[in-house]
């Protein structure tokens, strides 16, 4: 699925044919793609609008004006910002570098091997389970009185009771970094697998194999630099987004200080406004910080270039390539796997009666937590649900629209445009949000869903466009030429020919905004101001109160309503082209 | 952005009636009829989450009151909300209809006439609530004057697992010594959480010779002296508590699974009742017990309040007078549901409310409210705010 999403990529670089159609009804379709960039960037331009002005001192709510710089002197005067920096850079280079480094040596030492098959497979599904969820399970599984430690007392470790290590919340965030990485380390891997499809692969390595390289070697050397060049906006949206996550470091990362991006919204709430002034200035810090650390990146990879000439020049063969590729099929095993136990360690506290250390599993198991806590998670899962789906359907139509667009007019985003696509991923949130909350409280717009609706589509839209857009442009054109043929007009060859065609395509596309839509929490929480409780602004609010078995059940809810959808994106086209034997896949 | 200003014009609805008169209560209950609340309350505590859906199921039956729990992470959040919708105009129909409220936030709003009343005194069930020996009257020194109706009482207990620390201690001077004798098991809550600022103010009432000097406002020339004796308590402390006080649990609640995995053998808590009820839920051990030290513990109350822009004031007056009944104070009572204490005065109330209080088994872990020793008074908020910042400032951030 993901697939769809870098094919996007790949399209800048190929030249397909633009087939140009003349007609009538030119009304709505030629201004959607303005629409669509409207929407995209409209809420991140004003967000840093909103962003600025408090930052300097400017809040007419607050009956504050500026400009001052005052709001910067008290964010510097708090004696936990040096830290807080630190953990934001330090955790969201960290977790992207390693990210990337497992997935490269992964790719490089077992691409086209059975075992490779077997954990794309394991990790495609891992793809969609939320941030949140994914770093519940990992807290549950790795505090000294979690999972993995049960598993091995007291028998191994002699320990009948937790010793008292800091693991979760650690002063440095290598847990909250270890969060991150088991969430990237499948997207970083669908997105590169999806490129390798252009990197000539299979004759690259013969070439390189037959100069007596290692399998490892050869591919880093020869292969490598191609993909990297295709995954770079994705590496660059994993590192902003590890920059600046809410959700993860408030359940994973540390409190004293936390990370620049948990202040901020602590900052937004503060019941003093004039706060909110200083949450700005560490918003525009946040910003800064990213572009900063984006910049640097980019200088890395030039660094990481010329050390690549050099060791591609020396012409090393690899003699450690088994002890590395060993090593990174281990850590890719070891990253499926604290996803997948810590959705089922979720799922065991969700049954859970008394369950004491350091029992393996619970003293008994109950459906009770679910009776008690199944109604909320009910009424959290038709808000989120209604949310997503009328996010997904906007970024579908919009999307549609655009490439239908395009199609018949050429309106077509060039190579840099595609940027663009990128810019509200590569933005930080807690840069922008923030501001669009403020901005939305002075023109008294900050109550209810739709604001919050409009706020998902930011993020949903990108990730729908970049899943949808090359099976829409592989479409075989002759199809369109054929139903024109024979009297269709180019709205019915959409409907009744294209969009079928394309079905399951489109399915995945609605299951990747779905399940971005259902995993946003800064989002829902600031824009909604708190009223519109989905199942992510739920379960992240208990992991406050620390009640796991509330946790548990939330957790699952809010996967399994992630996962639904893909699920569906499977079976319905299976069953609605169940006669129809080259169109069943799609 | 304009258009967001129109489409938010065109979803809020068009409400500016004038405020109902909580002394005609005929009125309110016929206004209050298919109103909508939206009852912004701390959510961290599920049991309290439990609570609040069954007051919203008995408004609704006997009142058409609709009720909704708007959860929060901090009552803060809610403040803020209201003093933002007050700056922006929005003063008929703001996001929140009544809030779970008491100390600074309480003293926030009020200071900022961000309250609707007084009402709390004219409700009916004021009539049975105890207001000569509890504190309902006065919410951390604060006059209450009828903007906010108490709910529920609460006292500072250390709850303890007696299968690691049998025996109690009884000031904050044993806790020191018994945590440097035994590093690793206690912690509190990471202030500003309402409970870890509680903690500071525990400690600060029990060491203190006299602690009436913090019943007045904080004044920046007393400030550092009176609490300096518990910045040398909490120096000795921090290396002996849990993580080495590197981490802090968020909240009271979050304590409790420490307990279960025994991770720790001592946490605080606010409500007398909490932990029979968490033994219930199977989320502490059946050995806990619970105490409360020998000069007693800081009490307080728990309120709701409506704010001043509310557009549903009347179906708010109904849940808060309905909170004061003694059929919600049993439920709420029950260790089984809440174990929260009640307000209510057990002579006012008829002799079959009263045999429903006097049936409930109040739990293996819960003190009788003649065992809880002494309420201590809660100190000024000043206070409250001025520890907790300096708090953050010292243990918050790393060094």
């Amino acid at each position: 699925m993901i697939g769809r999403i870098v094919t996007a990529l790949r399209s800048k670089l190929s030249t397909d044919v633009k087939t140009r159609h003349d007609h009538k009804s030119r009304r709505v379709l030629p201004v959607l793609p303005a629409i669509t960039l409207l929407a995209m960037l409209g809420p991140v331009i004003a967000g840093l609008y909103g962003t600025i002005l408090p930052a300097f001192g400017h809040l007419p709510a607050a009956g504050l004006t500026g400009p001052t710089l005052s709001p910067f002197y008290d964010l510097f005067d708090w004696a936990g910002l040096p830290r807080a920096v630190m953990l934001s850079v330090g955790v969201g280079v960290g977790a992207t570098a390693l990210a990337l480094t497992i997935v490269a040596l992964l790719t490089a030492g077992w691409s086209g091997t059975p075992a490779f098959r077997f954990l794309e497979r394991l990790l495609s599904p891992l793809l969609s389970v939320p941030h949140a969820a994914a770093a519940f399970g990992l807290a549950f599984l790795i505090t000294p009185s979690g999972w993995l430690s049960r598993a091995v007392s007291p028998a191994i470790t002699g320990w009948d009771r937790p010793p008292d290590l800091l693991i979760v919340q650690d002063t440095w965030g290598l847990t909250m970094m270890a969060g991150l990485v088991i969430k990237e380390v499948p997207f970083l891997l669908l997105i590169t697998l999806a490129a390798l499809g252009q990197a000539d692969t299979g004759r690259s390595a013969a070439v390189a194999k037959a100069l007596g390289y290692g399998r490892l070697t050869g591919w880093l050397k020869t292969v490598f630099p191609r993909v990297y060049a295709q995954i770079r906006l994705p590496v660059y949206v994993v590192l902003a987004y590890s920059m600046s996550v809410v959700d993860v470091a408030v359940i994973l990362g540390p409190n004293t200080p936390p990370s620049l991006s948990v202040y901020i919204v602590r900052l937004m709430s503060d019941p003093d406004l004039a706060m909110r002034l200083q949450g700005a200035a560490a918003a525009l810090l946040q910003l800064a910080l990213v572009i900063g650390a984006l910049m640097a990146w980019r200088i890395g990879e030039a660094i990481v270039t010329v050390l690549g000439h050099r060791w591609i020049m020396s012409g090393t063969r690899g003699k450690i390539d088994p002890i590395v590729g060993g090593l990174a099929l281990t850590a890719g095993i070891v990253c499926a796997f604290l996803v997948l136990a810590g959705i089922v360690v979720l799922g065991v506290w969700s049954f859970a009666g008394y369950w004491s250390f350091p029992d393996f599993l619970p003293d008994q198991l109950s459906g009770r937590n679910w009776m008690r806590f199944g109604p909320g998670t009910v009424e959290a899962l038709g808000e989120t649900a209604l949310i997503a789906a009328v996010v997904t359907l906007a970024a579908l139509a919009l999307t549609v629209g655009c490439l239908e667009a395009e199609y018949r007019y050429g309106l077509r985003l060039s190579s840099r445009g595609i940027w663009l696509l990128y810019l509200p991923l590569l933005v930080p949130q807690t840069a922008f949000l923030p501001g669009l909350q403020t901005l939305m409280l002075n023109i008294g717009a900050d109550v209810g869903r739709l604001p919050v609706m409009l706020a998902h589509l930011v993020f949903v839209l990108p990730y729908v466009f970049l899943s949808l857009a090359d099976p829409f442009r592989a479409w075989d054109v002759r199809m369109g030429v054929i139903a024109n043929a024979l009297g269709a007009r180019p709205d019915r060859v959409l409907w009744k020919v294209r969009l079928p065609m394309l079905l399951r395509p489109v399915l995945t596309a609605a299951a990747v905004g779905f399940s971005v839509s259902v995993g946003q929490y800064l989002a829902t929480l600031l824009i909604g101001g708190g009223r519109v409780a989905t199942l992510t602004t739920e379960a992240v609010a208990l992991a406050s109160g620390g009640d796991r078995r509330a946790i548990g059940v939330y957790g699952l809810m809010q996967t399994g309503a992630a996962l639904i959808l893909f699920a569906l994106a499977l079976i319905v086209p299976a069953i609605v082209w169940r006669n129809r034997k080259g169109l069943r896949y799609g | 952005m304009k258009h967001l200003a129109i489409l938010a014009a065109l979803i809020a609805p068009v409400a500016a009636i004038a405020d109902p008169n909580p002394a005609d209560w005929d009125a309110v209950k016929a206004e209050a009829k298919g109103q909508t609340v939206y009852w912004n309350a701390w959510g961290g505590s599920t049991t309290t989450n439990d609570f609040l859906a069954w007051v919203g199921s008995r408004v609704s039956e006997d009142y058409g009151v609709i009720l909704e729990h708007v959860k929060l992470t901090n009552t803060a959040d809610a403040v803020t909300r209201v003093l933002a919708e007050k700056q922006a105009g929005e003063n008929d129909d703001g996001a929140i209809d009544m809030i779970w409220i008491n100390g600074v936030n309480f003293a926030a709003m009020k200071e900022a006439d961000l309250l609707f009343g007084p009402y709390a005194e004219q409700l009916p069930n004021w009539s049975v609530v105890d207001v000569a020996e509890k504190t309902v009257q006065s919410d951390f020194t604060v006059p209450t004057d009828g903007f906010e109706s108490p709910w529920a009482m609460a006292q500072v207990v250390f709850v303890h697992d007696t299968a690691d620390m049998p025996e109690r201690v009884g000031s904050m001077q044993a806790l020191l010594e018994w945590a440097q004798a035994n590093p690793g098991r206690f912690s509190y809550p990471q202030p500003p959480d309402f409970l870890g600022t509680t903690f500071l103010k525990q400690v600060l009432v029990d060491i203190l010779p006299d602690a009436s000097v913090l019943s007045a406002p904080a004044t920046d020339e007393n400030y550092a002296e009176v609490s300096a004796p518990l910045w040398a308590y909490l120096d000795a402390l921090t290396p002996n508590l849990w993580r080495e006080g590197k981490a802090y649990p968020a909240t009271g609640t979050a304590m409790f699974p420490l307990i279960a995995d025994d991770e720790l053998d001592l946490s605080i808590s606010f409500s007398p009742g909490a932990a029979s009820t968490a033994i219930a839920n199977f989320e502490l051990p059946d050995t806990v017990r619970t105490f409360v030290l020998d000069k007693g513990t800081i009490g307080n109350a728990s309120f709701v309040t409506v704010p001043y822009n509310s557009g549903s004031k009347a179906g708010a007056m109904i849940v808060a007078n309905f909170l004061m009944s003694p059929e919600a104070q049993a439920r709420a009572q029950d260790p089984a549901i809440l174990g929260y204490g009640t307000v209510l005065d057990m002579t006012a109330i008829t002799a079959d409310e009263r045999a429903v209080f006097d049936g409930l088994d109040l739990g293996i872990a819960t003190l009788s409210p003649a065992d809880r020793g002494t309420v201590q008074a809660e100190p000024h908020p000043s206070w409250a705010t001025r520890l907790a910042d300096d708090w953050a400032d010292r243990y918050g951030v790393a060094q």
